[in-house]
Order: structure tokens, then sequence, then C-alpha cells
């Protein structure tokens, strides 16, 4: 065996060998292509042709054999060629044919040929087109997605119609893989024919609702290049991906995040205090007094953010620990470019770890920090010591670190600071040496109280063995001794000694400038230097010649007794210099100083010319003004405009009408959302604050009437607004069910939120238009998603309006009017539940197969499970409208009343979502308010009974400020019991026990089925399994759309298209055991029905009977 | 062929509204150069350059009298979109370029020139700027295992996502072959070529999971490259991956293993900086969990920590529930199958930072004589009571030393004389009998001497301690009936420790 195997490994050693030496030879031909590319710098065609001649004829004969292992191995040839980047374009026809090869390698490796020569050899792959349009018909979403790939990346023109019509119907499959592949494919359109711009918008659009997390990164990257100005296109969706993005892979969160921070640029207003512009030393005072410029700014500010704003903030924050150091810089500069000035600290902690990183992402962070750290000393101070240079930095790392170092220096760190630069101006790296000197010049002029201490260290530098060292000091010292115009004479007497071992030029020229604008204060040894110069002026540098020159013109205005021969001596050499620089300024200079009969006008002047003082020299940095870039950019990095950079726009002075995100449902993902109890907020201190005009230009279309309740819907929500919302909304969900349809009263409702639904003129597309919320909740049905937050948030407010205003204003509101609210109030949630059903399957034709499986995938599982069942439903899209969950309306439940919670109060509803975090589990949300004056901390889930009770818990809420609610979702496994789950609800004082009981129809979910299978489930549980009863409906309840309405209300169940008119069937699973609850309704006369069900869970099906038999008796 | 649509495309614009549109087109040159003329008024006309390697050069002539005066005009073109990556070439230490591969359109190597003229200014590779400007495109290069990856970028992108990506590159080729390095890319060429094709689409990062990579192209093993020649099999997986349509990508689906198993490396590494007298300048601990699981099915594992408050910052992989390590300080994740790292972490700077080891040293140049002295000593200082392996001394040599005499006691020493790189590899540092290197430098007749003593990187290993004192607790595994077997190991190593001199 082992000789088997060893004998068997020498030969594939032999094989490997044999390879290689081929390989040898094709780089060695390889080699004298390249040279003869260098000769000749333009190649041209025939030489590589001409030098692969054998070998491409050989491959051409192994690529039309019939075995698949010599194409293969040919192929793999081709691609070598391909990769060394030489040419193999004649074997296209030979390579083309096997397109449709049924090997899978040898097709991928043809694709990759196909991709790099179609441009060149159109005609020709056209032959292909054929082979990817029939693959993008396979039932294999792998497939379509690859033909789809490489069909979108073979750029020939004439193709575009075809790529536009599959991209399209990529973009509607049922695979997010195949539409994410169309995502990208739009790109590729676009950048070969922008003429289609408007029809790719549109996929655009379709695809940026797409709730698949695998989708959304490529489709912003699409939009991003197709059309980032249509930031309308956005709006609704921006909830959604904010809520989505810790989900998306890597690469699509970079591109999310950058596009969400132009967005929100334009979006909301500045949560930076105003006239605290960057300013120095504001900023410091902040970093003093954290806590009392907090106060501050609370106080002074009327400033509320946007919980729009404030949940990007939110949900890019735990990205911050992302590895992909991209993320992580993407998040910095969000927070950066977006969050308010106290909050941007938290960025730090991290950015520094990315120092941990390659060479190459230490260099983008430091440059990214260097721009930080102008504005805000403070972020970066506490981590000073990672900014430490080591000897084995490469060079752009030590200047940038030592930038940083200079730019964090003050009082307080300076002496650590110069002590760390004494070492680095011992560095063997001498221009990193260099640069040390100029930064201490630059700590120098910075802060006043070393800039003796700095100059002292500076002139030592100057006995320096090295040039370029003392070189770098007398520059700097020259500039700092223009800063300083006290009394300097020793230092130049000292530099002057040193003039002559100096021979850097930039050195020399310093120093005599430095003689020339102080002379007076060297009177002795001024004369001499020049003296010396005239000596050695014909070999010296030009700008040498030039600062000689003017330090002759000087001395020979202070002290032309001693000077007057020299100056003349020196203006004769310059008159006749080679340079024409130093001859006009010789020229000029003798003009000026020397008088005589024709130059006397500026003579008399000459003086104050030359010798005026000078303003000192700012020493800043380089990266002083790069702030105008985005961080994280290309452009900044470069600090030029880059290609296509994107300006970020500066904030708006009135923020955008808010409520065009309104549409948009929130995910039941997240933990935390703000809506309910904030999005209320900010609108209501809208009302106070000044910006009252935009709200008089929504309202101006709304009745009279409206004004009244608007004005007290402000007040209402000034005290904890959020409360008394929730309480109307739950009550007016119970009223609901036994509530007629009052038209009067949905039209009034409806003019009552006209600012939301102003951008919604889809609605035209429902029937029952007159309803004009709904239409606004469309976008939410067709996605499969709750309307939880949204019925809340929208009916709310109406609700809330009107009971407020009978209270408070019942002085100027007659009662008839008032009546006429609370009946708005009781009719709208049914008007909303009932075309919520229309709507969704008015979309569901619209948007054809895709939405099927919907539900599924806002949960982000994009199994491959749910994929196949999504196939074979297909193609009876007739009967897939059942799939769509049924929504009815939200029942709350009070779960801690604020009184016995100390002013916690926890409020409870069923999401009727699948629960992310188990299957098994019951997902319920939790909207936590906090109606107490001060803010609660660490709110979280205790202990719990029984002990084996499966609760996925929320996360710890850190603090919940008063009037603050969050809603949070938690999953609870019942295991199929209605008995309560008990556990306790903390804050970090108290615990208050609380209990959950759901009601039966709560531990089901929808299931999707079709008549017949309905039947044949229901044939499979008879006798014992079925449970039944007569009952007596209400009159108001016998239309089939009633009855759906009822039942879904009671439970949670799907309902299934029925051919008989009289026969109603809904069905179901339990959650934890998934066992099948079919409810068939068979409708009788005279208002009686039979109710059957069938399941296994017989305790179940008689609580469910008496539940039914209940809603439906109720009118 | 293409040239011509390009250009056609660019015909259709104008300079401003009330330009005449193009008149006259003249095209010259072979297919590298084109240039025709545009005539914008009887005076004026425009010549358009079309580039080998960018897209487009214009210049406007203007006749105003005898002269034809040129001047480049500014003229809005509009923007072709581009994707993130167009090419990406791999390029040696002697600068010849040995794979390349283009995403869209090819760009031509002669932008690679752009490249090697700042190279060669930069001397040291490693001080090449990562990011580079030319005239129509941007460079962005990373430098890894004597390796360059140069990508071309025509417009703005974050650069650090660029970045990020190439290393991902490195990473992979590493990952499936063991080493990142010319021989290897150049013998697995089809491999990395299709690795390339999937992770990259249009310049979009498309798969970069190596769990999912693994799927579609499996990494050669010696067993099935024989078995490949022999029956012409295929590197290729038949089976389509999963991993990339689930909600865990990093997860390869339908996982097996006889022996289940997962062990954890807790390695730390301490960054330090010491001054001349010994006293600490800065120190910090940095800290990686590397994990190697082979655990059937889906596991579901919870790790946590005895004293978790330790740990200051913290990222993790993408399987890592983030808020479950908000909320209890564990971490709860899905692993992918094979190596991976877990997390990274530094340690809270407010504990201090215990220095495993002490150096004495002396290294004098004298003023007269073309000598030197070097002394070293090293003990060991604070070790948690386990032993430091693997010591090693790497010292930087200013240019002027041409050589060195030296005695180790224990170990041995190399100078290399092209490098100036003095390198004393000790091995076990034994407390009893302290290891020292002493002997004479000779430097360069007349030159001038060093002005500064060169710093002391030094190397080191303690095995079996974690020096923050970070402890795994347990490890716990839901989702699967098995018992696995479970291992942490420590590792305490030398990051970046310096000893300034």
């Amino acid at each position: 065996m082992d000789v088997g195997f060893s004998s068997l490994r020498s030969e594939a050693v032999g094989a490997m060998r044999t390879a290689l030496v081929s390989a040898e030879n094709l780089q060695l031909t390889l080699k004298t292509e390249l040279s003869q590319e260098e000769q000749a710098l333009t190649h041209t065609k025939s030489s590589p042709k001409e030098t692969h001649k054998t070998g491409n004829e050989d491959l051409k004969e192994m690529l039309e054999s019939n075995k698949d292992s010599l194409k293969l191995e040919a192929m793999k040839r081709v691609v070598g060629l391909i990769a060394k980047g030489k040419n193999a374009s004649e074997l296209f026809p030979a390579v083309v044919k096997n397109v449709a090869s049924k090997n899978i390698e040898l097709k991928k490796l043809v694709y990759v040929y196909l991709v790099r020569y179609a441009e060149e050899q159109q005609d020709l792959a056209l032959l292909s087109i054929s082979t990817f349009q029939r693959a993008l018909k396979d039932p294999n979403q792998f497939i379509r997605g690859s033909a789809l790939r490489v069909l979108s990346s073979i750029r020939v023109p004439i193709i575009v119609p075809i790529m536009m019509l599959a991209i399209k119907e990529a973009a509607a499959d049922l695979s997010p893989y195949v539409r994410k592949t169309s995502a990208h494919a739009i790109q590729k359109l676009y950048s070969m024919d922008p003429d289609q711009k408007e029809q790719l918008i549109e996929v655009i659009e379709k695809l940026l609702k797409d709730k698949s997390t695998l989708v959304a990164g490529s489709v912003v990257m699409a939009f991003e290049e197709v059309c980032p100005d249509r930031i309308d296109l956005i709006h609704k969706n921006y909830r959604k991906l904010c809520n989505l993005l810790v989900d998306v892979e890597e690469w699509g969160q970079v591109v999310i995040i950058s596009m969400l921070t132009r967005y929100a640029r334009t979006q909301f207003t500045s949560p930076w205090k105003e006239g605290a512009m960057f300013d120095e030393n504001n900023e410091k005072a902040f970093y003093d007094s954290d806590s009392e410029e907090k106060k501050d700014q609370t106080e002074a500010q009327p400033y509320i953010m946007d919980p729009d704003h404030r949940l990007l903030l939110r949900n890019t924050k735990p990205l911050l620990q992302s590895r992909n150091t991209a993320v992580v810089m993407s998040v910095a500069q969000l927070y950066w470019h977006l969050a308010p000035k106290h909050e941007v600290n938290i960025v730090t902690k991290s950015l520094v770890r990315l120092l941990r990183s390659h060479r190459e992402v230490q260099y983008i962070v430091l440059q990214n920090i260097a721009t930080m750290s102008i504005q805000r000393k403070g972020m970066f101070e506490p981590f000073m010591k990672s900014f430490y240079v080591r000897s084995t930095d490469a060079t752009h790392i030590k200047t940038l670190k030592l930038e940083i170092l200079t730019n964090l220096a003050n009082e307080a760190n300076i002496s650590t600071i110069l002590r760390e630069f004494q070492t680095y101006v011992k560095s063997q790296d001498k221009a990193f040496a260099a640069a040390t000197i100029q930064a201490i010049g630059r700590c120098a002029t910075n802060i006043s109280e070393v800039t003796d201490t700095c100059l002292n260290g500076l002139v030592l530098l100057l006995s320096n063995r090295d040039e370029t060292v003392v070189a770098e000091s007398v520059v700097v010292i020259k500039k700092l001794l223009q800063t300083q115009p006290t009394q300097h004479s020793e230092i130049i007497k000292h530099m002057a000694k040193l003039f002559d071992n100096i021979t850097v030029s930039m050195a020399r020229a310093s120093i005599l400038w430095l003689m020339g604008e102080y002379c007076e204060r060297v009177p002795k040894i001024a004369p001499d230097v020049l003296r010396k110069m005239a000596k050695t002026f014909t070999a010296e540098e030009d700008i040498v010649k030039l600062q000689t020159v003017n330090l002759a013109a000087k001395l020979y205005l202070t002290n032309s007794k001693q000077t007057k021969l020299l100056t003349q001596y020196i203006l004769n050499l310059g008159k006749y210099d080679q340079s024409y620089d130093i001859r006009d300024r010789t020229r000029f200079i003798r003009q000026l100083i020397v008088p005589n009969e024709k130059s006397g006008a500026l003579n008399k002047y000459a003086r104050r010319i030359l010798l005026a003082p000078k303003p000192a020299p700012v020493l800043e940095s380089a990266f002083k003004d790069r702030d105008r870039y985005q961080l994280g950019t290309l452009s900044h990095s470069l600090n030029t405009k880059a290609a296509g950079y994107l300006e970020l726009s500066d904030w708006p002075a009135v923020a955008p009408d808010q409520s065009v995100r309104n549409v948009e449902v929130i995910e039941p993902v997240q933990e935390w959302a703000p809506l309910v109890g904030k999005t209320k907020k900010p609108k209501s201190d809208k009302f106070y604050s000044d910006d009252e005009e935009e709200k008089e230009e929504e309202r101006s279309k709304s009745s009279g009437s409206e004004d009244s309740s608007s004005s007290s819907s402000s007040s209402s929500s000034d005290e904890s607004g959020s409360e008394s919302e929730e309480e109307s909304s739950e009550e007016s969900d119970k009223t609901s069910s036994d509530s007629g349809k009052s038209s009067s009263g949905s039209e009034k409702s409806s003019s009552e939120s006209e600012p939301e639904q102003k951008k919604k003129k889809k609605m035209t597309k429902a029937p029952q238009k007159k309803s004009k919320p709904t239409a606004a909740f469309s976008d939410s049905d067709e996605n499969g998603n709750g309307p939880v937050a949204q019925a809340s948030s929208s009916s709310a407010e109406s609700s809330s309006d009107s009971e407020t205003d009978s209270e408070d204003d019942s002085d100027s509101d007659s009662h008839a009017t008032q009546q006429k609210k609370k009946r708005d109030v009781k009719s709208k949630p049914k008007v909303e539940v009932k075309s919520k059903v229309e709507v969704s399957l008015l979309d569901l034709d619209d948007f054809s197969p895709a939405p099927t499986n919907a539900p599924k995938s806002l949960v982000v599982s994009s199994s491959l499970l749910s994929d196949l069942e999504g196939l074979s439903l297909s193609n009876i899209s007739s009967t897939m409208q059942v799939t769509t969950p049924s929504f009815g309306p939200v029942k709350t439940y009070e779960l801690l009343h604020h009184m016995t919670g100390k002013g916690l109060s926890a409020k409870y509803h069923f999401s009727r979502q699948p629960c992310l975090y188990q299957p098994s589990m019951v997902a319920v949300q939790v909207i936590l308010t906090n109606s107490s004056d001060h803010s609660l901390e660490e709110i979280h889930i205790g202990d719990r009974s029984p002990a084996s009770l499966n609760i996925h818990c929320f996360n710890t809420i850190e603090r919940l400020e008063p009037e603050a609610s969050v809603t949070v979702s938690m999953g609870i496994d019942f295991s199929d019991s209605t008995q309560a789950a008990n556990f306790q609800l903390c804050t970090k004082e108290d615990q208050f026990s609380v209990s959950i009981q759901p009601a039966v129809g709560e531990l089901l979910m929808p299931s999707t089925m079709t008549e017949q299978d309905f039947s044949k489930e229901q044939g499979k549980l008879l006798g014992m399994n079925e449970t039944s009863a007569t009952i007596t409906m209400a009159t108001a309840n016998t239309s089939s759309q009633a009855i759906s309405k009822q039942v879904l209300c009671a439970a949670n169940v799907g309902v299934v298209s029925s051919s008989a008119n009289n026969f109603h069937r809904f069905a179901g699973r339990t959650v934890s055991s998934r066992a099948l609850v079919l409810v068939s309704l068979e409708l009788k006369e005279s208002s009686t029905a039979l109710l059957t069900i069938n399941t296994e869970k017989s305790v179940m099906a008689s609580m469910l009977l008496r539940d039914l038999k209940q809603a439906l008796a109720q009118a | 062929m293409i040239l011509q649509q390009q250009i056609s495309v660019e015909l259709n614009m104008r300079n401003s509204p009330s330009d005449p549109p193009c008149q006259s087109a003249l095209f010259k040159g072979g297919h590298q150069n084109i240039t025709f003329h545009q005539h914008v008024n009887p005076s004026q006309f425009i010549v358009w350059e079309l580039l080998q390697d960018g897209p487009i050069c214009r210049r406007l002539f203007s006749n105003s009298g005898n002269f034809w005066h040129t001047g480049t005009i500014s003229c809005n073109i509009p923007e072709l979109a581009a994707e993130m990556i167009h090419s990406l070439f791999l390029i040696n230490h002697s600068g010849d370029i040995f794979l390349e591969k283009h995403w869209k359109s090819v760009i031509s190597r002669s932008v690679c020139d752009y490249f090697f003229e700042a190279k060669e200014k930069a001397v040291d590779p490693e001080n090449v700027s990562p990011v580079l400007q030319t005239p129509h495109h941007y460079l962005i290069t990373i430098y890894r295992d004597k390796l360059f990856f140069l990508s071309v970028i025509q417009t703005e992108v974050p650069p650090l996502f660029v970045i990020e990506f190439l290393h991902r590159v490195a990473d992979t080729i590493q990952d499936y072959f063991g080493e990142c390095s010319e021989s290897v890319i150049m013998d697995n060429v089809v491999t990395v070529y299709e690795l390339l094709e999937e992770m990259l689409d249009n310049g979009f990062p498309l798969a970069t999971e190596s769990n999912v990579l693994k799927e579609m192209i499996r990494p050669p093993t010696i067993l099935r490259s024989v078995v490949n020649t022999l029956t012409g099999g295929s590197n290729v997986g038949d089976t389509l991956p999963t991993g990339q349509l689930s909600n865990i990508p990093w997860r390869r689906a339908g996982v097996k293993y006889t022996n289940n198993e997962a062990y954890f490396d807790v390695i730390e590494e301490i960054d330090a900086i010491l001054d001349k007298s010994g006293s600490t300048v800065f120190a910090e601990i940095q800290g990686v969990i590397e994990a190697c699981v082979r655990l059937t099915g889906m596991p579901d594992l919870t790790l946590s920590f005895m004293n978790p408050r330790l740990l200051d910052d913290v990222s993790f992989h993408p399987c890592v529930r983030f808020k479950r390590w908000e909320s209890e300080r564990v971490l709860s994740f899905i692993p992918p199958d094979g190596n991976f790292t877990l997390m990274n972490y530094h340690v809270s700077s407010q504990n201090l930072v215990a220095i495993p080891v002490y150096v004495k040293q002396s290294i004098t140049f004298f003023e007269m004589g073309p000598c030197g002295r070097l002394d070293i000593t090293i003990g060991p200082k604070q070790t948690m009571g386990k032993t430091v392996e693997a010591l090693m001394v790497t010292i930087h040599m200013p240019k002027a030393v041409l050589s060195a005499n030296l005695t180790p006691t224990q170990g041995n020493y190399t100078y290399d004389l092209a490098t100036k790189v003095l390198v004393w590899d000790i091995g076990k540092l034994n407390p009893q009998k302290l290891p020292n290197l002493r002997g004479s430098l000779s430097l360069q007749a007349g030159a001038p001497k060093p002005e500064d003593n060169p710093s002391l990187n030094i190397d080191l290993k303690i095995q079996q301690v974690a020096i923050s004192g970070l402890k795994v607790s347990r490890l716990d595994m839901y989702g699967e009936k098995y018992k696995p077997f479970k291992g942490v190991k420590y590792l305490t190593k030398a990051g970046k420790f310096q000893v300034r001199t």
C-alpha cells in the first residue's frame, strides 16, 4: 500500500515537473516578448502571434478534440496565457464552441476567456449568447446567476437589449442570489450604454425594496454608480437599510454606510451646536469639563435629533467591532460627519485598533486620524502613545505619526512629546529626522511656553554631524526667530559661525536672510559674512545668490560705510549672472538703493521697503484643510479630488420633510425601535420651533378642523405622548371589530394624516381608495411585513389627537365634532385592515412571482429551502396569494403599568413575525416607556418561571430617558401551551414580576397551501382530531371579507383561497411543534355557520374554537 | 473596434451647449494612439487623443493670427461608470509583472510604470506609498510576502476597501496553497485565476469567505492533483455552494467529521518600547483568538471568559453575535469550518503590562579608530513563572558598521553585511546563566561615528500563559448531539518589542 502510494506520488511529482518545465518555457517566451515591448513601445499584434504560433496551433487541436480532459488541459493553458497578459485571441472560435460544455470547470474557464476576449471578437461572441439565454431559465439558481454574470460581462453593444431584458427578469427572480447578480449587472450595462439609465433606475428602484441582505449591498452599489443623485429613491428604504445593515456582508456595509452618510447630510439638521464649529478653544474647554458642556448643550439647544438620524447612528455603532478595516473606517467617518460632537469619541478606540493592522491600512488610518486630530485633539490624546514611532516603521508611517503627535501637543503633554522627539531626531532615517525638526518647530510656535526650550534644542542640533539635520534646523530656527521678535542675537551669531560648514543651499540662504533681517542686532558679523559671500558668490546656488543680494542691499542701507564697496561688487557680479532671475533682482535692487538722477522717487522708501516688518510664517499641519474631503475617501488620501468623488453636502438649515421615510415598515429585527414614542416627538417639537412655515405648508391642504386637533396633539405629546397614544391605539383596536364601516369617518382620518400620504400616489391602484392611509401601507404589505409599528405610529397621531381634544379643548370644540372624531378613531383601524389584504393582493399581481416567499426573506433567511419552496410554487401563481401573512389588527396588552412599575410601563403585542432567534419561539414586541421623571437604567429581563421557560431576551437597555420609549423584540417559546410566561422585568434598582399569556391564536403561524392540499390534510385529521361546532355569527360578519378579518384577528393563520363562496378555509401551524391547524367555516343560512378545526392538538382546537366563536359572534 | 466605439460616444458631446457639434473627425495613428480633430469654430479646433492607457486627452488649438495656441480644455465628460477595482497586477520583488487580471476592459500593463517609478524612488519596498495617482488611474498597492498586489482604480473608492480586499486575496492564496509566493501562484495559476474570478464581480467583492470559496473551488492536495491528472477530474466543486445563500455565509453546509474537535489558541502580543534605562515608554497587549473548529453539522458555540472585563476593545469574525457580547460578555457563534480568527482584542491600558525580560545593553562607537563595542545581556523580569523561549534579538546596525566580531554565551549570531542586520538567536532563557553577547564592531574607515545607537528588536515566546491573565472559562455547544473534543492553548509573544539604546 505504502509502496503503491509512493509510486503514485512520484508519478505525480514527475507530472508536476513537466508542467513546471512547460511553465518555465512559457515564462521564457514571455520574457522575450517583454523586452520587445520595451524596445518598441508600441507593441504590435503580430509579434506575440508569431512567438506563440506553434503553441497555439497545438492548443487549437486540443480544444477541438473530443476528450474533456484534453480540452480542460488546453483551457488551463489558455487561462495561463491570459493571466500572463499574453494574447490568445485567435483561439476564440475554438474556445467558444465549448461554452455549452457539461464539465463545470471547463465551462468556467471558457467563461473566463469569453469575458476577456468577447469585446474584441464581437461577432463570434454572439454565438455564445444563446447558451446563456438558455441558462437564464435554468431551474438552478446558481446557473441562472452565473449565466447572467457572464452575459453581462461580455461587452458587446449589440446585446444590450438582451441584457436589459435579462436584468429585468433576474431582478424579479425568486432567488436572492440571482437578484444580487442582477444588481451587479446593472452597473455593467450602465457603463456600456449610459442611455439605458432610465430603465436601469427602474430596476434599481425595485431592487432597493428587496429585503434580502444579500441584495442590499449590491443594489446600493448600483445606485451609487448609476444615479447617486436620486436620493428620493432612498427615502422609503432608509429605515430598512439601517436595520439590515448589521447582517449585510462586509463589502456591502461599506457601500451602504457611505451612501447613508451622504443621505443623512441632506435630510437631517446639524447636530452640532451653533457657534461651536470646531473651534479649538471651545474644544479644549469641552474636554476639560465634559459633563458641564453636556448640560450646556441640552440647555442651550432646542435641537432634537431626528429619530431616523439616531437610528442610523445606533445601527452603525456595532460595526465598529468589525474585523474588516474598511467597515470600521466607514463607520468612523459616518460618526465624524454625522454624530453630535460628544459622540464622535466612540470611534477612537476602534481606529487606534486598526493601527495594528497591515502597513497599508495603517497608512490610510493615520491619514484620517491626522485630519481628525487637528480639529479634535481630545479624541486621540489619551492614545498618544499609540502614535509613538518605532524604528521599524516605514517612512511614510513615521511621518504621519509625527504629524499626529504634533497635532496632539499641548501644554500638558509637550514635555513628553519633546522627549520622544529627541529620540527621533537621532534616527538613522534622515528624512524622518528632518521631519521631526519641522515638527519641533511647529510645537514651538503653537505652544509659547516651550518656544525657548525648542529653540535651544534646535540650536544644539546645529552642531549635528548630519547635514540635512543641520539644514532643517536652520530653516526652522529662521522661522522661529521670525515669530519671536525678541532678542536672539546669540543664536544668529552662532549660526554665522556655523555658516562655513553648512553646504545645503536652503540652510545657507536662510542664514543669510536672518543676517540681513536682523543685521542691526549683529552689526559686526553681518558685513563679515557678506565679505565671505562676495568671495564665493559665483559658486553659490541661485537661492543663495538671491539672498546674498538681499543681504547686501540691507547692509547698504543700514551700514553703508562698511559695506558700500562690497555691495557694489556683488551687484556687479549679479548683473552678469547666468540666471535672469538674479540679473533682474540685481537691477531692481541697484535702482532701489543706489541713488541716481533717474530713480529718485522710490529711493526714499528703500529702507521702508526692504526692512519692513515681516509677518511671521505660520507653521501649519499639512492636513489642515484635508477635511474638505469626506474622510476615508480616495480624495482625502490623495488630497485632490478624485474622479467620481461626490461632495458631502452641508447640513440643510431646515430638515426636509421627515415623513417621506414613514412609509417603510420597521423590521421586527430591531430591538429598540424608537418608533412609537419617538417619531412623534420631534414632530411635536416642530410645532413650537421656528420652522413653522414648513409645517404650515403641510397643513395648508388639510381642513380647518384639523388645525385644532394638531395643536392639541402637540400639547398631548408634550406630556408623555407615547403612553396616551398607545392606550388609545389599543382601545381603537379593540373597538375596531365592532365598529361598522363609516366612510365619512375614513375620509376624515385620511385628511388628518395628509402630510404622510402626500408622497404616496400609487394608491390609485387600490380599489378602496377612499381611505388614504391604507395606501401608505401598501409597501409594508407587499413585503409581508407587520404593520405593527406603522399602524400605531400613524393612527396614534389621530387618535391621541381626538382624545386629548375632548379633554383639553372642550371649550373650543363642539360636542358634535368630538363625537365625529371619536368615530374616526374607531373606524380607522378597521379600514386599514380590510384594504390591507387587498392592497397586498394587488401588489402581488403587480410583482409576479417574487414576493411569494417575501415573508421569509424578510427575516434575512434566504436559505435554500425557502428558495426551493418558492420554486415549486412559482408555476401556480394563482393560488399563491394565500401565502401573504395575515395581519389582523394588533392588540396591545399591558405588561406592566407605570404605577406598579415605578414609572416604567411596558406593553406588548404579538408581532406575528417568524421569530428570528429560534423558529419555535413566538415573537413578542415590547414597548417600554419611561413615564417617570428620571432616567431608568439597565432595563433587562431577570428570573423567569417556569425555569425551563425558553426566552430570548432583548438586550439590556442601558438607559431610558424620561418620556422616552423603546420597542424591543423578544422571543418566547410557549411550547404550544397557553400557559403564561412569567419573568421579571428589572431595572437597575427594581424588579417587577410580569407575565405574558398568549391567546391561543398567537401560538400559530400562517401556513400556505392550496385548496386541494387543504382537503387532503383535512382528510388525514379526522376523528378525534376534529372539533366542530355550529356558531351564530353577527350579521355584520357574514361577508367573506369580514369573516377573514375576524378570524385573522383572533388567530395568526393564513387564508386558503376557496372556490366555494360559502366556504372559508384557514391554515396555520403551531409555532413550536409545527402541527397543522386547519380551520374551516361553512356558512349556513341565517348567519349560522359550521366551524370545524382539524388538528392533532385537541386542547388547542377547543380553545381556538371558543376564541373564534367569540370573535365571529361579536360585531 | 473598441476604440471606435468609445470615440463614437465622445463624438456626441460638445464642450458646451452652444458649441456646434463636431464637424470633422480625423482618425490617425495605429490602434493605440488615435487622434481626431474636432472643429469647434473656424479659429479653433480640438484634438482628441486616445491614449493607450487612458481614456482621452484633449487639447484645444486656437488660431489667433499667425499662431496656433495650445491649451487644454476641461469639458464635462459624463463620468463613465467605473467599478471599484478595475484590474489587478501581481508584481514580484524585482519588478516583473507575473500575473494580471482584468475584471473589465483590459488596461495596459504600462500603467504599472508609475508604480515602478515610485518604487525606484522609495528604495525600500516598504516605503512605497500605498496610494498613487497617475494621470488616468489611481493605483492602490499592498506589499506582502515580497509581492506587490497592485490594483488599478478609476474612480473614487474608499482606499481601505481596496486594501482590505487585496489582503483578503493574499490571505486566500495563503490559505489555499500554504504560502503566498510567486512560484506557488505560478504553479497554481489556473486556480488563482478562478479564485479571482469568484472573489470579484465587476470590481465588487462577491465571495470572500474562505468556506464559500472552498466549496466552489477546491484547494489542491497532492492526492487530488494525482487523481485529476489520471482521470481528468477537476478542482471545481460540482456541488454548488450553499453557504453564500444562507444566513451564515461563512459556514459551508453538510460538514462531517468523525473526530469532532474545537481548538482555540489565545495568542497575546506585547507591544512595547523600552528606553535606554529599561523603563517602559509604552506597552500594551494585543490579543487574538485563533480557532480551529472541525465539528459536524451546525454547532452553536458559546465561549465565555473568567475575566472578560480585561478586554477593552474587540473586533470579531462576522459569525460572533455582537449583541450577546454586549449584554453578557460571552462569545456566541456558529463557527466557520476550519481555521479562522475568532476575535482580536486589546487589553485595557489601565492594567500594567508585565514585561517579561529586561535588557542590559551598551553599544558604543569610539570617536578614535574605526571600531565600536557591543555588550548585551538579557534576563527574565516578569515571566509568570514560565520559561521564555525562542528569544531572539535583531539589530539594524548603522550603515557604517562593516562587520561584527562577537561572542555569545548562548545561541549564535549572524550579521548580514548587505542589510546590516545583526540577529542573535538565543533560544531558551536560562535564569541561572543569563545569555550575553559581547565583542567589537568594526566601522568603515573614515566614516563619521554613527550619531545614534541602533535599537534592539526582541522576539520571544512564553508558552501556556496569556500575559494579560485572560482565561477562557468554558466552551458550550448547542444544536448538535455529539460531544466535541475541546482545547484551549495560551501563548504570549513579543509583538513590536523595541528597546531603545
